[in-house]
């Protein structure tokens, strides 16, 4: 078990190596054209040779990267080439914006998509089985952008109820983060219903279920004692997974709803070519995305007992 | 026995099961009577698709949801089961009536403690405590004979073998003193060492606790060992029923005819007496032929009669004996079941196969934290140790032994898929031993050739049967024009006695036995000198089983071909081999010819796994043996001789220190043993045929 | 592995009819495949079909159905920039449908090669190439696509890159799968058992088996990376102007919906509906081939 979470940790520590590797080589290994981008389309080569010089590119590359690599690990990422600040001082509160988001979705796509999950799969075939596995499909075919268009119609420009924007100017609004928040739940519930409906579904028709029925015990314990361990072993390491995809999602919502979160700051960064933004954001992004892999992991195997007492 | 004053157990009749599926209504089980008295062990056997276990799911009336019992009733203690409400049936199951499954692992929750889902019962059936049910699970545990019944409680279903596992179930099953107990093939998925051992033990805690018991599978032999009375199904209805000696002795039907004539049984000789396989191939559920539905495979057909309307069953000369056949009368039950093409026997030639010392070792690294720090971390599993065989042209040569020692790892040195560790291995004097096979010439290849163990998985679903033999006919250079290389796969398919239209179908049209013999005919492409069959027929229904071990005979002696033939079946490999390897734990234990092995002296292996092999005869008498504890890990071998952890004639301070050495005991038959000649000499034949009454 | 070259087509033929009549059974494909086969004819007739130019501004902010002054039928109205609606979500759909089956194919290519290697000769082939996947698929996919065309520039290229390197590590990662299940079957060994090639063994023996649950995946991915080309459009990392763009006619209208939502509701159904029509499919088919 503590071997596991070692190996998981050093192939953790391994990806993000490599992947900020591969970012530095993608974007600063042109020392000139980041001397540009800093310096401005019409700076001369000498300017950006003598800021090249005073900036301490003229190291080896690889010397460069490890100490890009240090500065970034104590949260120092340079300073921002369009909004004249350090990073650090931008990025920490996008990303408490975004942490915000995220934490209303996933209190509410949680509990919905388990439990109609759990609720389609325990009647395979039925007809409330039927209904929810369509809407499941019906609601992750529509793209976030798409939905936020369709529900902004709705509720802002038709009814009025709710605004249509989420910049949070007079401070945090729960008003604003609905829509933003109901987008992305919508988008992403479908899918963990589905994989739940398919995790229980499965498990009510294995045979150690019916060995349970045929052992005359009740159908509540053998629903809740049985079946929902087992079947819910694989919804939580999805669930961990999302991770990965809302972030993913975030970005076009807080784009659409002009959010101030790590989503928006990173679009804006790369369409400027603010590098050293895209880096940190980058970074952070895969690092949330690796950790969330490794507790899924780490849950995987404490819920499954045929590996943790392998 | 069923006086009239004594209410059954169980009593089903006219019973009908039916499954709806998209292609309609699928009749499962029709018509389908049986009485279970207080005590009584029954029997239900039959080959697979007959309906077997769809009636123990009836009786359990868990039938799934496109399932349904659709006509006739079952009465349990004379009470109709159908007039049970949903917490009645509740109450009854597992508690009144209980059940033990084909595959222990898959029948336990993974995720539960042992003590946990054995608790369940007592305290859901009887109220009972926690501190009650717990102990009555640990007294349960120790009367299946499990050690430590402490350490099983707090163990997951992963951490037991197959056999604990089953043993388990087993006394789940018994926890709440059930009044019947349904087996449904409960030792198919156990070795046959392990599988004796559960036998012994239902058979015993049956007898003491008085449990009436329905025994499934589709082991005639195992009935025998274990039932009072058997009912014989095919295609969804019984055939025959009646007491075991009945049947057994006195068959009145020609399916339960055909089926004793095709299982090898002491006595049959695959030369002068073959099997006589039953022809053609179980009707399709939902295109059973009107009439019997034996009809078309049956050698009594008579028109008109026959094929006419349903066939009812008949009561025979004793009460309980029927059999479902209209013609009962008119056969003469004395005569061979069918015309046995008596040959002679083949003569081996010279030595085409020497295998010299063979080792293979695997290195297995241990990643764990504790074997790191011990430095530890690289062990090594010794598969195969020490293989030393000849085998000569024309000769079979059968390697037996239970999971994991060894036999099929040899075949993969043999072919080239694995390169062994030391030793040599000579096909026509020529070492193979560390030649991979892409290193082989295709001569070469084409004269190593292998039949496998899986029909359902031998043939690739995505081309035509034609197609994947002509591409061992063009690969092995036998030919190369292409009009040449089809009419080669025509030759090779009347050779497997296959129509030549099957060379345009897909596997997935063909039946388990078709595909194994197209499994053959590519095996013979290349005019092999050695074929290597793996278990050839161990996935087979037993009448297809006598068909295609006929056909490797036939192919073998036109051919003069060396079969090389791995099984764990004993009975199989006494038909066909003229000579025996037994292996345990990747050590040849014993070898010989098939006579030196299969009578005294023994290894003490040898005869452990004699007296297990259940014998579908009333007349053999078998010394009973039973092995305890499991099959050691190759990982992880005991010291000294590799079955001193099980063996019966252990020598304590010898045996578990030092590895025995070779013994010969005659000319040609060696043993790998401390045992010394007196200990030899006394040993008594495992089984002996009883003078016919 | 052919045995006779007339015999397979007409197998061929009678395969596809037999998959037609399977797709029949069930509903939910049904429903899918009349949505991709709508949108599919849309787009391949979309030349030939009696629209205006898409790029041509006539007269803005007009409502559905409204009524041009030559007489012509705007049926779904025209954008800010007076250009006719429906010419756009047919012209869009054009685009999108060939960005979209192109990349996916690009990125199945790709996937496939990657996992039946990694499965089938398993080693330090694996090691490495599931690293790889491994580093790729820890990349939130988005951030993955705008660190890439950020770095490159947004051309169809460099989305069907993009998309390939998205998408090749998911792909790889269920054909390595399923090769580690196939490979283990007795027609495997058989073929190894005669000194096949790996190669040969990979492509032949291997790959034909694994159709089934990748065309049901290839299903889902196509849909998927419609989302993904509308959504760089979207973001202003998409496809270049002038053509119409489903994920840039949202973007370009929704500060406008106030007054004139049809301009983004539009193409917003428009994309969903094919999307829908690709989920269905591929959950039709799955069920297909559980069923047998």
């Amino acid at each position: 078990m503590l071997m596991l979470a070692l190996r998981r940790f050093a192939s953790m520590f391994l990806i993000m190596a490599v992947v900020s590797f591969l970012l530095f080589l993608l974007f600063e290994s042109d020392k000139l054209a980041v001397a540009g981008k800093v310096l401005g389309p019409y700076s001369s080569i000498e300017q950006r040779e003598i800021w090249l010089e005073n900036n301490g590119y003229d190291r080896p590359f690889l010397l460069r990267y490890l100490s890009w690599a240090g500065n970034a690990i104590t949260g120092d990422f340079g300073k921002s080439l369009q909004l004249k600040a350090p990073v650090a001082d931008v990025l920490w509160p996008r990303l408490a914006n975004t942490a915000i988001l995220a934490g209303v979705v996933f209190a509410a796509m949680i509990p919905l998509s388990l439990l109609l999950g759990v609720l389609a799969g325990l009647k395979e075939a039925s007809l409330r089985d039927r209904s929810i596995s369509v809407l499941a499909v019906v609601t992750t075919s529509v793209p976030e952008f798409a939905s936020a268009t369709l529900l902004t119609a709705v509720f802002v420009f038709w009814l009025g109820w709710l605004p249509g924007t989420s910049a949070m100017t007079g401070g945090f609004s729960f008003k604003e983060i609905i829509l933003p928040a109901a987008v992305l739940v919508l988008y992403d519930f479908g899918y963990v219903t589905r994989m739940t409906r398919a995790s229980m579904a499965e498990v009510m028709t294995s045979q150690y279920i019916r060995t349970a029925v045929l052992k005359g015990i009740p159908y509540s314990r053998i629903v809740m004692r049985h079946a929902l361990r087992n079947a819910l072993i694989a919804p939580f390491t999805i669930i961990v997974l999302q991770m990965n995809w809302l972030l993913s999602g975030v970005i076009v919502v807080e784009v659409f709803f002009s959010y101030k979160g790590f989503g928006k700051l990173l679009l804006d960064a790369s369409l400027f070519g603010d590098i050293y933004v895209i880096e940190a954001c980058t970074l952070v992004a895969v690092f949330v995305a690796v950790a969330s892999q490794f507790i899924s992991d780490i849950g995987y195997t404490l819920l499954n007992p045929r590996i943790r007492f392998g | 026995m069923a006086d009239s004053d004594i209410v059954p157990v169980l009593e089903c009749k006219g019973l009908c099961v039916s499954f709806r599926t998209r292609a309609g209504e699928v009749p499962a089980v029709a018509d389908f009577d049986m009485t279970v008295m207080p005590g009584e062990a029954v029997g239900l056997v039959g080959e697979s698709g007959c309906g077997k276990s769809t009636v123990a799911l009836a009786v359990m009336r868990y039938l799934g949801v496109n399932g349904a019992i659709v006509g006739g009733e079952v009465r349990f203690r004379g009470r109709d089961m159908a007039d049970m409400s949903a917490d009645e049936l509740r109450r009854v199951r597992g508690s009144k009536i209980a059940m033990v499954y084909q595959e222990p692992m898959a029948s336990l929750n993974p995720s539960m403690r042992i003590g946990e889902q054995l608790m369940e019962v007592p305290i859901y059936h009887e109220g009972a405590s926690r501190d009650g049910a717990r102990k009555r699970a640990m007294a349960m545990l120790e009367d299946v004979r499990l050690p430590d019944p402490a350490r099983i409680m707090d163990a997951y279903p992963h951490q037991l073998s197959g056999g604990q596992q089953q043993r388990v179930v087993i006394a789940m099953a018994l926890l709440s003193r059930p009044e019947l107990l349904l087996l449904d093939e409960p030792t198919t998925a156990l070795d046959v060492t392990v599988e004796a051992g559960i036998v012994q033990l239902v058979k015993d805690l049956a007898r003491r606790h008085g449990t009436a018991m329905i025994y499934i599978s589709h082991n005639l032999g195992l009935i025998l060992e274990t039932c009072d009375r058997v009912t014989v199904m095919y295609s969804g209805e019984a055939v025959e029923s009646g007491a075991v000696g009945d049947v057994f002795e006195r068959m009145r039907h020609p399916y339960t005819r055909g089926l004793f004539a095709s299982i090898p049984l002491p006595g049959a000789d695959r030369h002068a007496r073959p099997l006589v396989p039953i022809p053609g191939q179980l009707p399709l559920p939902h295109r059973r032929p009107s009439g019997c539905n034996f009809g078309p495979r049956c050698a009594f057909l008579a028109e008109g009669r026959c094929d006419a309307e349903r066939i009812p069953m008949r009561a025979l000369d004793s009460r309980e004996h029927a059999a479902r056949c209209v013609r009962v009368d008119d056969i003469d039950w004395s005569a061979a079941a069918g015309p046995a093409d008596a040959a002679e026997a083949i003569q081996p030639g010279r030595v085409v196969l020497d295998v010299e010392g063979m080792r293979k070792y695997y290195e297995v690294r241990d990643s764990s934290l504790l074997a790191l720090i011990q430095g530890e971390s690289v062990r090594y599993v010794k598969a195969n140790e020490e293989i030393t065989f000849q085998a000569r042209e024309a000769e079979t040569v059968a390697i037996v032994g239970e999971s994991g020692c060894g036999k099929s790892t040899f075949a993969k040195v043999l072919m080239g898929l694995e390169q062994a560790s030391a030793g040599a291995v000579r096909l026509d004097g020529k070492d193979l031993a560390q030649v991979p096979v892409n290193e082989r010439r295709a001569g070469t290849i084409g004269r190593l050739q292998m039949v496998f163990q899986n029909p359902f998985d031998t043939l690739n679903p995505s081309h035509s049967v034609g197609a994947q033999i002509a591409r061992v006919v063009r690969k092995f250079g036998v030919e190369t024009d292409p009009a040449k290389v089809q009419e080669k796969v025509y030759e090779l398919l009347d050779l497997v006695k296959l129509p030549r239209e099957f060379a345009h179908r897909r596997p997935r049209q063909l039946s388990g036995g078709q595909k194994q013999r197209v499994g053959i005919a590519r095996a013979f492409a290349g005019n092999p000198a050695i074929v290597v069959a793996d278990e050839p027929v161990s996935a087979l229904d037993v009448s297809v089983q006598a068909a295609v071990t006929g056909l490797l005979t036939e192919i073998q002696r036109t051919r003069r071909t060396t079969l090389l033939f791995i099984s764990h079946d004993l009975s199989v490999v006494r038909y066909l081999a003229d000579r025996v390897i037994v292996m345990y734990l990747g050590h040849i234990v014993e070898q010989g010819t098939t006579d030196q092995v299969f009578n005294p002296p023994y290894h003490p292996y040898t005869e452990a796994l004699l007296s297990a092999v259940p014998i579908a005869d009333t007349s053999v008498e078998k010394r009973e043996i039973v092995l305890s504890g499991e099959i050691p890990s190759a990982l992880d071998p005991p010291p000294g001789c590799p079955f001193q952890t099980r063996c019966p004639r252990r020598i304590d301070g010898l045996c578990d220190t030092e590895m025995p050495p070779r013994r010969r005991l005659a000319d040609g038959h060696e043993v790998l043993c401390h045992l010394d000649d007196d200990s030899f000499a006394a040993m008594t034949p495992v089984f002996a045929m009883q003078a016919a009454s | 592995m052919a045995d006779g070259g007339t015999i397979a087509t007409a197998s061929g033929l009678r395969r596809i009819a037999g998959a037609l009549a399977l797709i029949r059974e069930s509903p939910i494909a049904m429903a899918g495949l009349a949505l991709v086969a709508f949108w599919v004819a849309l787009a391949i007739l979309a030349p030939v079909l009696p629209l205006h130019d898409p790029n041509l501004p006539v007269a803005p902010f007009k409502k559905p159905l409204a009524e041009a002054k030559d007489g012509a039928v705007y049926w779904l109205g025209t954008d800010h920039k007076g250009r006719d609606m429906l010419a756009r979500v047919i012209f869009g759909a054009r685009r999108v449908l060939i960005w979209a089956t192109f990349a996916t194919s690009v990125a199945y290519v790709v996937g496939i090669m990657m996992g039946v290697v990694a499965g089938y000769l398993g080693g330090w082939w694996d090691e490495v190439l599931s690293f790889l996947g491994n580093v790729l698929l820890s990349f939130p996919v988005m951030v993955l696509y705008i660190v890439i065309i950020a770095y490159l520039g947004s051309t169809g290229f460099n989305i069907v890159l993009a998309v390939t390197f998205a998408s090749a590590p998911g792909i790889m990662r269920i054909v390595r799968g399923l090769v580690l299940d196939l490979k283990t079957r007795d027609y495997i060994l058989a073929a190894q058992t005669r000194g096949e090639a790996p190669l040969y063994i990979m492509l032949v023996e291997l790959l034909p088996n694994a159709r089934g649950p990748l065309i049901v995946d290839a299903c889902l991915r196509l849909g998927y990376t419609t989302i993904t080309i509308a959504m760089l459009g979207y973001l202003g990392l998409g496809l270049p102007p002038p053509d119409p763009d489903w994920g840039k006619m949202i973007a370009e209208t929704q500060p406008l919906g106030s007054f004139a939502g049809h301009m983004a509701v539009i193409p917003a159904l428009a994309i969903s509906s094919l999307v829908l029509g690709f989920n269905l499919l591929a959950d039709g088919l799955r069920e297909i081939s559980l069923r047998d």
